[in-house]
């Protein structure tokens, strides 16, 4: 047996976007988080590479090329966003930005 | 040997990303996350997905994961104070989480019996070649937007981090 399973594939993925998921909910740091999201989006793209690999289509690469370009924007503003918030609140913690609370 | 590397570098991922989650200190989690995405770059090879494979490591575990850690350095992020996490949280968490993972655990096994696998070497069109002439004949309009949107990312991240000049 030399081959593996293509459902290992997609379980490694569900695997990590769960971890992912945990990770998002848990932590209290908000750069953490950021990271989280950042493992859900690996998650997901193994899952598209996956499906390519089954269909043997390359279709699925450039939806995982063009969530990796998202993900670098994304990366770009939501650092730059912890940037401002921390200059104007001095914290980390995402239990201490809750304005929009009340 | 396919089997062997699958699960070397399946259980690297894993053990990094729970890593991800458990570590108190943000380095710590981003030098965990590098590990996920370089495994996760080998098993892009393993798929026959050579451009993403380098494309993960340039751009992911190169250019974002330095971003993360220049950033964690700049506003000196200390380890993660203890605190209690909401109640809810605390009751529902695990076990909701839990059972997400069996779901879908359970419905890929159901939609994806044995019967196909993966071998390396079993789907070559992952190269330079092929994504580039999928990505400027059927995705040119994608691609184009796509540029406009890490523009407008790049010119967000100045106005936000910029320091106030009047």
């Amino acid at each position: 047996m030399t081959a593996v399973p293509i459902s290992w594939f997609l379980t490694l993925s569900a695997v990590l976007f769960v971890l992912g998921v945990a990770g998002f909910l848990f932590r209290r740091s908000v750069i953490t988080v950021f990271m989280s999201i950042e493992l859900m989006l690996n998650a997901v793209n193994l899952s598209f590479v996956t499906f390519s690999y089954q269909l043997k289509e390359v279709n699925g690469h450039l939806f995982a090329f063009f969530v990796m370009v998202v993900a670098a924007a994304e990366a770009a503003v939501g650092l730059a966003i912890i940037l401002t918030v921390f200059k104007n609140r001095g914290t980390l913690n995402i239990d201490d930005v809750d304005s929009m609370k009340n | 040997m396919d089997v062997i590397l699958f699960l070397i570098f399946a259980v690297i991922a894993v053990v990094c990303a729970i890593n991800v989650v458990v570590q108190t200190h943000p380095i710590s989690s981003a030098i965990s996350l590098v590990g996920v995405m370089g495994s996760l770059a080998v098993l892009y090879l393993l798929l026959g997905a050579e451009f993403i494979a380098a494309a993960q490591v340039i751009v992911y575990a190169g250019a974002i994961m330095v971003l993360f850690v220049f950033v964690i350095m700049l506003l000196n992020a200390g380890a993660e104070s203890k605190r209690g996490r909401s109640f809810m949280a605390q009751l529902l968490g695990a076990p909701l989480l839990i059972a997400l993972l069996g779901l879908l655990a359970y419905f890929v096994q159901r939609l994806f019996p044995r019967s196909v696998a993966v071998h390396f070497g079993g789907f070559t069109h992952g190269t330079p070649l092929d994504i580039g002439r999928a990505l400027f004949t059927t995705y040119l309009l994608p691609f184009e937007v796509t540029s406009v949107l890490i523009l407008i990312a790049i010119l967000g991240a100045i106005v936000l981090a910029r320091k106030e000049m009047d």
